[in-house]
């Protein structure tokens, strides 16, 4: 290779460090790119609709305890993954999800489809006390979300969110306050708010519809999750990807 | 500062008789302070490390707080060994390294290393201190909030600034083969962790933010960011690392130049595809996936190419292994490297990983990485720059070194075996089936299994944890009480370039 020689590269620093940007682009480009150009990245299904305000705050306490460091929430497509989990995740049922929470590890088991699989009296008396309930749980305890809600802000969330590309409506942030309020109490009057969000339920997830906490933001999200997709009515041609 | 730091770096270093002036012109300080911290934040993230693998053995260790639960302490002992312990150590080594194989004082002078020492670990307070009180992105390894990933970028940008700078200045012709990989893996995290990180703070009074990728696309930013952690910051930098201790301990060139071209273009080139890996049989799509994987194997290559350049320099010296201890950390560390970036590829394989993700199989397989490679080539390194930072004969005690060794030798052991049986028969029961074609396990059940894996791996760490104490106390020694040395000698500039390998 007389054409070639190295000298010329590792005597020449900017040379150096352009080349080796370079190759270290290409990758992450060909890989990255496409997911947003390619219109099949997402599936063409109905019904994923961005998280309630409760839902949405209940995501930020999953994240903020890092219960993605034990639960995945990305049902594969194996035999004893449908009969233990369900459906098989798709791509469309997290596009508002900022950020993803697919996770990587189970020491805990899968929640994409969690949802309605317990009561809500089950879930909120297991994030107090785990092994109350499940006796070989390792799982720590949540009582301390027994506390009221901080949710002063939340309509700065919503708008956060639409900035970067979350369809939430005028409409919704200007009632988001009182949307997430109307979910935690199950007399309140929501008409609004059920138009606002398909399927979304009203409920005192935390068994207290006095107040707004913590575990009811956390249990409305966790009854939400995996439920929004009707798979009944989704035919394969909808969940071809490229 | 950075500005006076500049100013500093661009006067002319003192002049004076040249050899012994030029000795006294390296900059040294920051880098003894990197060398304190890396110790420091080893031990800190160990023991994280061991606290949290005891609380899956023990939950009640999670003490009922919010602020000591396993998913709040989890990202503190990642962060701590991974950016604080192995970004310490790459701080101290490559400002070292470069400086003596340019034969240039560092470029912006003790100013901008001291600049980068406390800026590296007001990032690491402040990280810290967010995971424990819930402030997080919810991305592993990319953890920190906004406010926290911009002072990293500021800080990030004077160490390219440094580290170029200090290489032009250079009075070698040719650049090093340390400093490639270096080089690399500065340019490649910038990329990374801007990348990744583009996020919108909810108000800029708000410490949450939101990203602006989601789903499936933040899927795959995340993970190309991840495993390139993995790949530059864990790997380049290291081997960075590898390319100057080893020659030096060893006293021998490093065996093939041609090979550290080839491995160096060609590990870098395929790292940054193999991210999809991590994303096997997800809603990822299938092209993505198999590219993944394709170059996950592909990857195997460069890698052992690398470990064979590392450990063929000891060619000649092989006797070297039995008389100095520090060496044989730095040449085990290289044969954990070859067995990890073998174990690897053969994970991405899809079948395979159908079994292996989501499983303690991953974590066995990073934690032979982290703790056989990085963790004992920085151990090899720290042994070898303390007596030469403090400018001490050697090390206190080489009886120390050899416990250090071994101890940590059988932790590593006993984590990664327990991992591989907890990993491999939770992934079994997971898929077992009864004679009547049920699921034979409850998801609990596979947790109730785990449990003696999990004490077996709490005692590993224990182990891992241990040595780095005996460290401490040698090092301590060492600055303390070890045996002055002659001025000059002991910071010689380095001489093991590759054009001598020739």
């Amino acid at each position: 290779m007389k054409w070639f020689n190295h000298a010329k590269i590792e005597t020449n620093l900017i040379l150096m460090g352009v080349l080796t940007l370079i190759t270290v682009s290409i990758g992450g480009l060909a890989q990255i790119v496409p997911l947003f150009t390619v219109a099949t990245t997402i599936e063409r299904v109905e019904g994923v609709r961005p998280y309630t305000p409760l839902e949405l705050a209940g995501r930020n306490i999953y994240i903020r305890e890092g219960c993605y460091v034990c639960h995945s929430q990305m049902v594969r497509p194996f035999r004893d993954e449908l009969e233990r989990y369900g459906h098989f995740s798709l791509a469309a049922e997290s596009m508002y999800d900022h950020p993803f929470q697919w996770g990587s590890k189970r020491s805990g088991p899968d929640l994409a489809r969690v949802g309605g699989r317990y009561s809500d009296d089950w879930q909120a008396a297991h994030l107090r006390s785990p092994r109350a309930v499940v006796p070989e749980s390792i799982m720590p305890p949540y009582a301390f979300l027994d506390r009221p809600l901080a949710y002063a802000d939340i309509a700065d969330h919503l708008r956060a969110q639409r900035a970067i590309g979350v369809p939430y409506t005028d409409e919704m942030i200007a009632n988001a306050r009182a949307d997430l309020e109307a979910q935690a109490r199950p007399e309140a009057d929501a008409s609004g708010f059920q138009g606002r969000y398909a399927r979304a339920r009203q409920a005192a997830f935390d068994g207290d519809p006095a107040r707004v906490t913590e575990m009811d933001a956390l249990v409305a999200y966790l009854q939400m999750l995996g439920t929004l997709v009707q798979f009944r009515d989704v035919t394969p041609e909808q969940l071809r990807q490229q | 500062m950075s500005a006076t730091g500049y100013a500093a770096g661009l006067a002319a270093p003192a002049t004076g008789t040249p050899s012994a002036v030029r000795v006294d012109a390296y900059v040294e300080a920051p880098i003894r302070a990197f060398a304190i911290a890396t110790v420091f934040w080893g031990v800190v993230g160990f023991l994280m490390g061991v606290l949290i693998a005891s609380q899956l053995a023990w939950p009640l260790l999670n003490l009922d707080l919010e602020w000591t639960t396993f998913g709040r302490l989890r990202p503190v002992h990642t962060s701590a060994v991974i950016f604080a312990f192995g970004g310490n150590a790459l701080f101290c080594t490559s400002l070292y390294v470069v400086q003596r194989t340019c034969r240039a004082r560092l470029f912006g002078g003790e100013p901008m290393g001291w600049f980068l020492f406390w800026g590296y670990q007001f990032v690491i307070v402040a990280a810290a201190l967010g995971y424990v009180l819930g402030v997080t992105q919810g991305k592993e390894y990319a953890e920190p909030e906004w406010y926290v990933d911009l002072w990293l970028t500021v800080v990030w940008v004077h160490y390219l600034v440094a580290f170029g700078g200090t290489i032009l200045r250079r009075e070698e012709p040719h650049i090093y083969v340390a400093n490639w990989f270096y080089l690399a893996f500065i340019v490649t995290v910038a990329m990374l962790h801007i990348g990744n990180n583009l996020a919108l703070p909810i108000t800029l009074g708000h410490s949450k933010s939101y990203g602006l990728a989601s789903g499936v696309q933040d899927a795959m930013i995340q993970w190309w960011y991840g495993h390139n952690a993995v790949g530059f910051f864990l790997t380049a930098g290291f081997l960075g690392m590898m390319y100057y201790f080893i020659p030096k301990q060893a006293e021998r060139p490093v065996y093939s130049y041609r090979l550290s071209i080839v491995h160096f273009w060609s590990l870098i080139f395929l790292y940054i595809w193999a991210g999809p890996h991590h994303l096997h049989y997800t809603a990822l799509p299938d092209w993505a996936q198999t590219l993944g994987m394709v170059f996950s194997i592909m990857l195997w290559m460069p890698s052992w190419g690398g470990m064979i350049n590392g450990v063929m320099t000891l060619s000649g010296a092989w006797d070297k292994l039995r008389t100095n201890p520090s060496l044989r950390f730095s040449v085990t560390a290289v044969g954990f490297y070859g067995m990890s970036t073998f174990e690897g590829p053969v994970m991405s394989i899809k079948a395979v990983n159908a079994l292996s993700h989501y499983t303690d199989w991953t974590i066995g397989h990073v934690h032979s990485g982290a703790m056989g490679w990085v963790g004992f080539v920085t151990f090899g390194a720290m042994y070898w720059l303390f007596p030469r930072l403090w400018n001490k004969k050697g090390v206190w005690s080489e009886k120390l070194i050899s416990w250090h060794f071994w101890i940590a030798t059988l932790g590593i052991v006993l984590y990664i075996t327990a991992m591989w049986v907890s990993g491999i028969l939770q992934g079994l029961m997971w898929r077992a089936y009864d004679e009547n074609g049920f699921l034979q396990y409850s998801f609990i059940e596979t947790v109730a299994a785990m449990h003696p894996y999990y004490v077996i791996r709490t005692l590993g760490g224990v182990l891992y944890l241990s040595g780095a104490l005996i460290m401490v106390y040698n090092l301590w020694m060492t600055v303390t009480r070890g045996e002055q040395a002659e001025a000059v000698a002991a910071s010689a500039p380095g001489a093991a370039v590759p054009a001598a390998a020739e």
